[in-house]
């Protein structure tokens, strides 16, 4: 017994430093008073305007550091790698998106209560899984559920039967592959190819005016922020050190007397549903979401972020979404045929050269320069 | 030229049909004949065309010919044969003269349909056995009563079994409509023994109009016995394009089982080999084109080496400059060998470009063996069967028999005593992968033979082929084996049933599902490995 007391604990760490507070402060007020500021008020002629399209760019990066701060939770944290969170995202993302088709109301192109889609098939009715698409509130219940709920099962039966690594990473992949076949489907009632575009309204208030596209900003950026605190907080607790000493050694955890399913699992659910509100916060501000969102290369994608970013840092995946999608709209732009090779050359000098990210190189520069 | 050439096959055609109706009794074309044929409604006309070629002539053949070709004009209300600048009387042969005011003959899609069945009737007597062939699947389905005294006369002269069998079949077909009770009874018991899809909507047609008990009662028989028959075409067929599919599943995840099975190297670029093996084929299929245009039939002999060298090379040198350095940090070559593909589908877009490019089957490769009536087995199917069951030969010889194999196979089960005994681990990495890479290619030369050849070639195969390796058992060539035919085979039965999506989707949660109980695959590998 006295043994056992002798062991120093580590003392639990705070939330975040004082340095980090206050960065993150200063992330709080530039993204939600500066650039409505700079966009909104600011005359578009001025050199400090932000543009229409900068706004929409980087809410949409926003969108996608949540995804990466997620796949950092599961894949940096608790060392699964998953190739399937771009369902998670489009599940998250279907779910807004069909309050938006209802949202259309009368004003679709065929001047029906249904969405267009439907009247094109010519049907008759809303199908069973819309009866909720009604209400918004539901809308954001679903937003969570769904993705929650497919991972909650998918998760249970891989996790219990152990299947890891290398197999449940394709496994996954297997996973959106075949829901991404689902989705095309036009019987599904998820507007097959095309999936859902034209929205006009959101909570009965136009989708495209300044005021809401701001308003759409404001709110990814205060989740992301949020989010980041979460995650800060899940991976310092009790928890989130099971879940990192599952990573590095899972059966001498499992000896220890610890079951690794529910924490698996809790990490793997809250890791969708984060996903999820990101699809949810994409498709309003993008205007379309569809079956491809679902393909295989863009899971993976979101993976090469939190690489480049570095794993198991929480900052890095952000960092890391900004620097790969940034230069991805850069690029395709100016050299289109370049951009997968240099995505290409992303993946393999990343897990060749830099393992612990961009946010791991600076680090050791400054432990270099200590 | 276009109307020259058009003469020219006018001819030709002209000078068969005529070559072979001089034992058919003569009974001349008249004049009044042809224009009931070529001028009037649309009913009178087919009336008279039957007519006609009830009882053909030289004359008639041409005649009708030239309808069919557009090539007969009205001259002050008589039918004239126009040939290049010329007008001829189609009964006389004398010279017409074409005025500005002649009126074309029009045909409706119900009269041409007509005239290519007079037409192919009149075929029915050629004396070449291809033209005859031909002429009786052009009929199949659209005969009646009108074309009995041909169709009677071409049974009696037909020497081939197998195309005097089709003929009866079309005979009875003809027959069934026929006002007398007996041939109807007739043409009933005959039918039952056809194979074809048409002779059951013949039946079930007849069937609805017949008022005769007796008959109708042969005729349910009939139509039963077809289905019997049709039903077993199509589950021979399934399980034809199961094995199929299974063999193409095979060819791709043989790579894979040696690459993934025993190196347990993650390849997320398989895929992308497969496509370099495919463009290997192309190209080698462009030299021929340029340089060996005789020889272009074995052009496809020639191109699986070279699909086989150049996916090895590429595989070799990423081993050498990626892979090598990822041994051990299976999620870390996933990620990149991801990387490796993208550059792979890029670097071929800019080489050849974004667009599918055409890859021709060689000649003895296109067709198909007619098995039963409903039920064909395309040569290049067949041929990828063989070609897959003979690559896995090639490669359980290399694996269990050879020096390399042996290597390969001492490497991957304790890699340190493998280089105490002298083996140079490193290199037999480096050929092991080269090896699953070349047998990507081979799978890439295969697929170019049945489906398009793009930069997205091998996207469509990777997730399958890793399924197939997964459901194997990893490191089991027979379990590979077992799973690319039973995959294949159940996602074609559940095609049928359920539509190719759900087919596909079905198959993925089956695996799932599967992997759950055993997530060792069919075969464990017996023994300590975790």
């Amino acid at each position: 017994m006295s043994a056992a007391n002798m062991i120093q604990l580590p003392e639990k760490a705070p939330l975040l430093g004082r340095a980090a507070w206050s960065a993150w402060l200063a992330a709080l007020i530039v993204l939600c008073a500066l650039v409505p500021v700079l966009n909104l008020l600011i005359p578009a002629d001025s050199v400090f305007h932000m543009s229409d399209f900068a706004v929409a760019l980087v809410a949409k990066i926003m969108c996608f550091a949540i995804c990466a701060l997620a796949m950092d939770l599961i894949w940096g944290f608790t060392g699964i790698l998953s190739l399937g969170h771009g369902l998670f995202f489009a599940l998250g993302g279907y779910a807004m998106g069909m309050y938006l088709m209802r949202q259309i109301g009368l004003d679709g192109n065929y001047k029906s209560a249904l969405p267009d889609f439907m009247v094109f098939l010519d049907w008759k009715e809303l199908p069973w899984h819309w009866l909720l698409s009604d209400s918004f509130v539901a809308t954001l219940i679903l937003v969570v559920a769904a993705p929650g709920v497919v991972a909650l099962v998918f998760g249970y039966f891989a996790f219990r039967s152990r299947i890891k690594g290398v197999y449940f990473s394709i496994i996954t992949q297997a996973m959106t592959f075949a829901a991404m076949l689902l989705f095309f489907r036009n019987e599904t009632g998820f507007g097959g190819n095309n999936g859902f575009t034209d929205f006009k309204r959101i909570l009965d208030i136009p989708i495209a005016t300044p005021s809401m596209r701001m308003t759409l900003f404001v709110l990814t950026a205060l989740t992301l922020l949020l989010f980041f605190l979460l995650a800060r907080w899940l991976v310092t607790s009790k928890f989130g050190r099971v879940l990192q000493a599952i990573r590095d050694a899972e059966s001498r955890v499992m000896f220890s007397g610890y079951s690794p399913l529910g924490y698996k699992l809790t990490i793997w659910v809250i890791s969708a549903m984060m996903c999820g509100v990101a699809g949810a916060l994409y498709v309003p501000q993008v205007g379309i979401i569809n079956p491809s969102e679902m393909s295989p290369a863009n899971s993976i994608e979101i993976a090469i972020w939190a690489a480049v970013g570095g794993r198991a840092t929480l900052i890095g995946p952000i960092v890391g979404a900004f620097l790969v999608n940034g230069a991805k709209s850069w690029l395709t732009v100016t050299y289109p045929e370049f951009w997968l090779y240099f995505l290409g050359a992303l993946f393999i000098g990343v897990t060749l050269y830099l393992p612990d990210g961009v946010v791991g190189l600076v680090k050791k520069l400054k432990g270099d320069k200590a | 030229m276009g109307t020259q050439t058009t003469t020219k096959t006018f001819m030709r055609k002209l000078l068969v049909i005529a070559a072979l109706l001089l034992s058919v009794g003569a009974h001349a074309l008249t004049t009044d004949e042809a224009k009931a044929i070529a001028i009037g409604e649309g009913d009178a006309r087919i009336e008279a065309l039957r007519a006609a070629v009830a009882k053909p002539d030289e004359k008639t053949v041409a005649f009708i010919q030239a309808l069919s070709d557009d090539a007969v004009k009205v001259v002050a209300g008589s039918p004239v044969i126009v040939n290049g600048d010329q007008g001829a009387d189609p009964v006389t042969g004398a010279p017409v003269a074409l005025p500005d005011s002649a009126e074309d003959v029009m045909n409706n899609n119900r009269m041409r349909g007509e005239l290519d069945s007079a037409l192919a009737t009149l075929k029915l007597l050629s004396p070449d056995e291809a033209v005859r062939r031909a002429a009786i699947k052009t009929l199949q389905g659209n005969v009646d009563e009108s074309s009995l005294v041909l169709l009677d006369k071409a049974f009696s002269q037909e020497a081939n079994a197998e195309l005097k069998d089709q003929l009866g079949q079309l005979r009875a077909a003809a027959l069934l409509g026929s006002s007398d009770k007996a041939k109807r009874l007739e043409a009933a018991a005959l039918l039952g023994q056809s194979a074809q899809a048409a002779t059951k909507t013949l039946l079930m047609e007849r069937l609805q109009v017949e008022t005769e008990s007796d008959v109708k009662v042969a005729l349910g028989n009939s139509l039963r016995k077809v289905e019997a028959t049709l039903a077993w075409g199509d589950r021979l067929g399934a399980i034809f394009s199961g094995i199929s599919l299974g063999s193409i599943l095979l060819l791709v995840a043989l790579g894979l089982a040696i690459t993934y099975g025993l190196m347990g190297v993650i390849n997320m670029a398989h895929g992308e080999l497969m496509m370099i093996g495919a463009y290997a084929t192309y190209v080698v299929q462009g030299v021929f084109q340029k340089f060996f245009p005789g020889a272009f039939d074995w052009y496809l002999l020639a191109s699986v080496p070279v699909a086989f060298m150049a996916s090895a090379l590429v595989g070799a040198a990423l081993e050498r400059s990626v892979i090598r350095f990822l041994y051990g940090r299976p999620l870390e070559t996933l990620l990149a060998t991801w990387g490796i593909s993208l550059m792979l589908m890029q670097l071929v877009r800019t080489l050849f470009g974004a667009q599918n490019v055409g890859v021709e089957n060689p000649s003895w490769m296109s067709g198909g063996m007619q098995v039963l009536g409903n039920l064909s087995l395309p040569y290049n199917r067949l041929v990828i069967v063989g070609f897959a069951f003979f690559v896995l030969a090639a490669v359980a010889f290399m694996i269990g028999k050879t020096r390399l194999g042996l290597f390969v196979r001492g490497v991957t089960q304790n890699r340190p005593i493998a280089a105490c005994m002298g083996v140079n681990t490193a290199r037999i990495d480096t050929y092991a992968f080269a090896l699953g890479s070349g047998i990507a290619g081979l799978a890439g030369c295969a697929l170019s033979q049945v489906g398009n050849v793009g930069p997205d070639l091998g996207q469509g195969y990777i997730v399958d082929a890793f399924m197939v390796v997964v459901l194997g058992g990893v490191g089991q060539l027979a379990g590979t084996v077992y799973a690319a035919l039973g995959l294949g085979i159940l996602n074609k039965f559940l095609e049928g049933w359920t539509g190719a999506v759900l087919a596909k989707i079905a198959v993925l949660v089956l695996i799932i599902v599967f992997i759950q109980k055993r997530p060792q695959g069919i075969f464990a590998m017996k023994g300590r490995e975790a």
